[in-house]
């Protein structure tokens, strides 16, 4: 059964203002959807307050609103307008918050127009932790111990039962907004001041923190058959306790055996499906014991996201493209892989190379601002790379970050011993990978590093790799440099600016292209297909890389 | 690191070479070249007795990364031959892990290249089909890795089922239990055996070459045919086998191989494919529930499409989404079933697993 043909023209909720926690992704989503349900006939109207965005380019909807977004404004262009159904999981929190709050007024019954890609229901599961930790406990998920609490004295009495450390999470609210953690009493009550006033229905959770456990998230997509997928899996380097906007993220997942990754996905797609019935893109969060490997749900998104945008550039699969289809009727195995062109929608898939997203901070224009990274997003932007090794897209994502960075070495003066290092890491701040790398540098060792970050050891020794090679570049003169070390050099990432700067004497950038051209070190083009190399892809997205 | 490790070489049928640097054993070998997609599972690939004789690229970049488990595999030792791979890890992370890859190489005595260009590999192995390979790290010379690899047979036509099929008849599961299976082994991975024992199944598995009538001692409810290595036309002993299996009109269930097998033994050729399936995303669409799975596939031979739609006999209940090649087939005049993938996953989705289920309830009927 294709798709839907009552549905002949479809109102798009934008996200407004580019925000910290909430910037041009739902631009991307919404731009993709646009076009996607344009494509099959369906006319788009669009409203968004952001002018300073794509999608409401003139030629991206059939009409577009820049209105503020509220209830009245949707009542007017429904007024204005014939519109068969809205699709509210394009814009954010700020799109679903609207969206029910018209679902609330009786809006879009009013006007006979239906909701689709999502539900109520779900968007309320979603969002309230305590109607989602009730369904989690239901269908036998595992989630932190916490509490709802409405008032503050509430709030104390579940948090004395509860002990330290815990997290503080108002309900309904952006990128964390109000959140934090709390280790101590004094922490406690400023702490659920704050965030009863950043809730718009006064609510806090009081939560057991699993600080330390490994951060997963997984991108799924399901249609009207209950077909679901994962598309990509996406790994926190930075543990439970950094907002994963604030984390350093890497995909596919690098430290998941198949037995614990089968875990996640059995309970990622237990929980989508038990959220209620709608089809389109969801994002599924969970916490991982590094001990025992044991599973704690920490939340479920049932819409497209920051991740399921980084997911599509990470994997070539266009997740709100899809998920526009999905909304609209279409099932996932009538839908065409749209990289390969020839192979089925409906799959998963597989990556032969590694991204690294590393977030970008602007603290240097916040003066004064608190550097430390919590509960509460602080970026205000992210890089991807991609490379063939972990390393090489840690260092070009480093590069890439505009700073003074020059790869992972060079960054901002560190004039702390070991030892200091050590200590200073084990608060997340911007710099924290910088430092990580300086504490190797001078010899800290991998375990005390992993006991004081709570990284996993694996992207530890990958980060020794990186010194190993620093060092040993630093023996040489360009004259005297290996080959064999500079071509391990540039397939960990070194650019030719780095290499220069660690050489002995003046060396420039130049110089160290030079040599490389000659010894035919130069880059490769690998393409982004989906499926590692398995079918020929038709859509060029391509990566420079080194290879032999 | 590389730069201070020894060099190892990988020589194609077709004469391109590639480069890279020895890992685990240091050594010669040669096979068949295939490459398996998966993201996770490396441990559980390696000892699957399907890839006897098999050389194998692992597509995902990093192997290694979460080291090696006991528990974590599908046979007692590593199956394949040699492996390619981009970037091999020593240092592991997982907590519960017993040993590195290099560890577990070393002890199953298998030599690995590492950082060899895989997508380049790939990609040729794509456009060329499979082809046999050698890979060694002690003779870098083409010419002499020429003459050897000549010696290495062609996996078409090849028996290597009962190489690896058990030498001794053995029970699992429940003594006392009202199911019985009679399996007959090609090189069974372990979680199949699993999953039946779980579903409080006793299993006897039997050596791939034991007859119809002491497979009958057992006075199974129903016969389940394994996976396994090679080429299924050349097991003549097998087809008459699952022939004499249908004649008893009891459920049979076959999975990979077994397929085949049960192709064969209903007059339906099989063939080599170009490259084969492997990995841990292939969509099957189920026929007969119009439900879609993701599924783990490891074969490089497969069932004539033609010949399985021509047959009157043959309802097609799975298909491939990306090709449309058939991936499950049940008779309409007898409880016989079979998928040419991997419900049992491991690695892989659990998607499918419900055939053991169905398994179970044809035998209860």
């Amino acid at each position: 059964m294709p798709k839907d043909n009552s549905i002949k023209s479809v109102l798009i909720i934008g996200s407004g203002p580019i925000i910290i926690g909430q910037a041009c992704e739902f631009d991307y989503s919404g731009t993709q959807a646009a076009r996607s349900l344009r494509e099959e006939g369906v006319k788009v109207i669009l409203i968004n307050s952001n002018p300073a965005t794509i999608m409401t380019d003139p030629m991206m909807a059939d009409r577009v609103y820049l209105l503020p977004l509220t209830v009245e404004s949707i009542e007017q262009i429904l007024q204005e307008n014939q519109i068969d159904a809205v699709l509210p999981t394009m814009g954010g929190q700020t799109a679903l918050n609207l969206c029910k709050e018209a679902d609330e007024q009786g809006i879009w019954e009013k006007y006979n127009c239906r909701m689709i890609g999502v539900d109520v229901a779900a968007i309320d599961t979603a969002e309230d932790r305590e109607k989602f930790r009730q369904l989690m406990v239901k269908i036998g998920i595992a989630v932190a111990p916490s509490h709802v609490a409405n008032s503050f004295l509430e709030g104390k009495e579940f948090a004395q039962k509860i002990g330290f450390p815990l997290v503080i999470r108002p309900s309904f609210t952006l990128g964390g907004t109000g959140g934090g953690f709390v280790h101590t009493k004094d922490d406690l009550d400023a702490a659920l001041e704050r965030g009863l006033k950043a809730s718009p229905i006064h609510e806090v959770l009081v939560e057991k923190a699993v600080l330390g456990w490994k951060e997963y998230e997984l991108e799924l997509l399901r249609d009207k058959n209950d077909n679901v997928v994962i598309i990509c899996t996406v790994e926190n380097l930075d543990p439970m306790g950094v907002h994963t906007g604030d984390s350093i993220t890497v995909a596919p997942a690098m430290t998941l055996s198949d037995t614990a990754f089968q875990d996640m996905r059995n309970k990622a797609m237990l929980m989508m499906r038990s959220l209620g019935n709608f089809q389109g893109g969801c994002n599924v969060q969970f916490a991982m014991n590094p001990e025992t490997e044991e599973l704690i749900a920490v939340e479920i998104n049932p819409r497209v996201s920051r991740s399921s945008a980084l997911a599509s550039k990470a994997t070539g699969y266009p997740i709100a493209k899809i998920a526009a289809k999905l909304a609209i009727g279409y099932s996932l195995d009538e839908l065409k892989n749209q990289i390969t062109k020839t192979t089925s929608a409906y799959f998963e898939p597989a990556l032969d190379y590694v991204i690294v997203k590393i977030p970008r901070w602007n603290f240097d224009k916040f003066k004064g601002a608190n550097d430390t990274l919590g509960l509460q997003m602080k970026s205000v932007g992210e890089v991807m790379a991609i490379g063939r090794s972990f390393n090489e897209a840690l260092q070009k994502a480093c590069v890439s970050l505009e700073n003074d960075a020059i790869g992972l070495g060079y960054y901002g003066k560190s004039m702390m011993k070991s030892e200091e290092i050590v200590e200073y890491i084990k608060t997340p701040k911007w710099d924290r990978i910088f430092r990580i790398k300086d504490a190797l540098m001078q010899g800290s060792t991998v375990k005390s590093i992993a006991q004081a970050t709570g990284i996993d050891r694996w992207f530890l020794y990958q980060i020794q790799k990186l010194c190993v090679i620093e060092k040993e570049i630093a023996h040489h003169r360009l004259e005297t440099l290996p080959d064999d070390l500079l071509k391990d050099a540039k397939k960990n990432g070194f650019s030719d600016a780095q290499i220069a700067k660690v050489l002995q004497g003046n060396c420039s950038d130049d110089e160290v292209f030079e040599k490389r051209k000659k010894l035919g070190i130069t880059r490769v083009y690998k393409m982004v297909d989906t499926c590692s190399a398995e079918f020929e892809a038709k859509t060029p997205y391509f990566y420079s890389t080194f290879e032999n | 690191m590389p730069t201070t490790s020894r060099d190892a070489i990988l020589l194609l049928e077709d004469g391109n070479v590639f480069y890279g640097k020895a890992f685990g054993k240091i050594g010669t070998t040669a096979g068949e070249i295939c490459f398996n997609t998966g993201m996770t599972g490396y441990q559980e690939v390696f000892t699957d007795p399907s890839y006897t004789g098999q050389v194998l690229i692992m597509n995902n970049v990093h192997i290694g990364n979460y080291g090696v488990k006991i528990t974590d595999v599908e046979s007692d030792s590593i199956k394949i031959k040699a492996l390619i791979s981009r970037n091999l890890e020593n240092n592991f992370s997982r907590f519960l892990a017993d040993d590195s890859l290099d560890n577990f190489l070393l002890k199953n005595h298998i030599t690995a290249i590492d950082n060899v260009d895989t997508r380049a590999l790939v990609s040729h192995i794509r456009a060329k089909g499979a082809m046999n390979c050698i890979v060694s790290s002690e003779i870098l010379d083409v010419d002499q890795l020429k003459t050897l690899l000549s010696q290495c047979p062609n996996m078409d036509g090849l028996e290597l089922a009962s190489t690896v099929s058990t030498e001794k008849e053995y029970e699992l599961g429940d003594p006392k239990s009202q199911l019985k299976v009679s399996v007959l082994d090609f090189g069974v991975k372990k979680n199949i055996l699993n999953c039946l024992v779980e579903r409080g199944v006793h299993v006897r598995v039997h050596p791939a070459k034991t007859p119809l009538a002491r497979l009958k001692e057992f006075n199974p409810n129903g016969y389940f045919i394994s996976n396994g290595p090679g080429d299924p036309a050349s097991m003549p002993y097998a087809i008459e086998t699952v022939k004499g299996i249908l004649s008893e009109n009891k459920p049979l269930f076959g999975i990979c191989l077994g397929h085949q097998l049960l192709a064969l033994a209903n007059g339906i050729p099989t063939y080599k494919m170009h490259h084969g399936h492997r990995g841990l995303n292939h969509p099957v669409k189920n026929l007969l529930t119009g439900i879609c799975e993701i599924t783990t596939q490891n074969h490089g031979f497969g069932v004539d499409a033609k010949a399985v739609l021509n047959n009157e006999n043959i309802e097609v209940t799975h298909i491939n989404l990306n090709d449309e090649s058939i991936e499950g087939i049940r008779l309409k005049d007898k409880p016989a079933f079979s998928v040419q993938y991997h419900p049992e996953a491991t690695p892989g989705p659990h998607d499918s697993r419900y055939l053991f289920d169905d398994f179970l309830k044809l035998m209860q009927n």
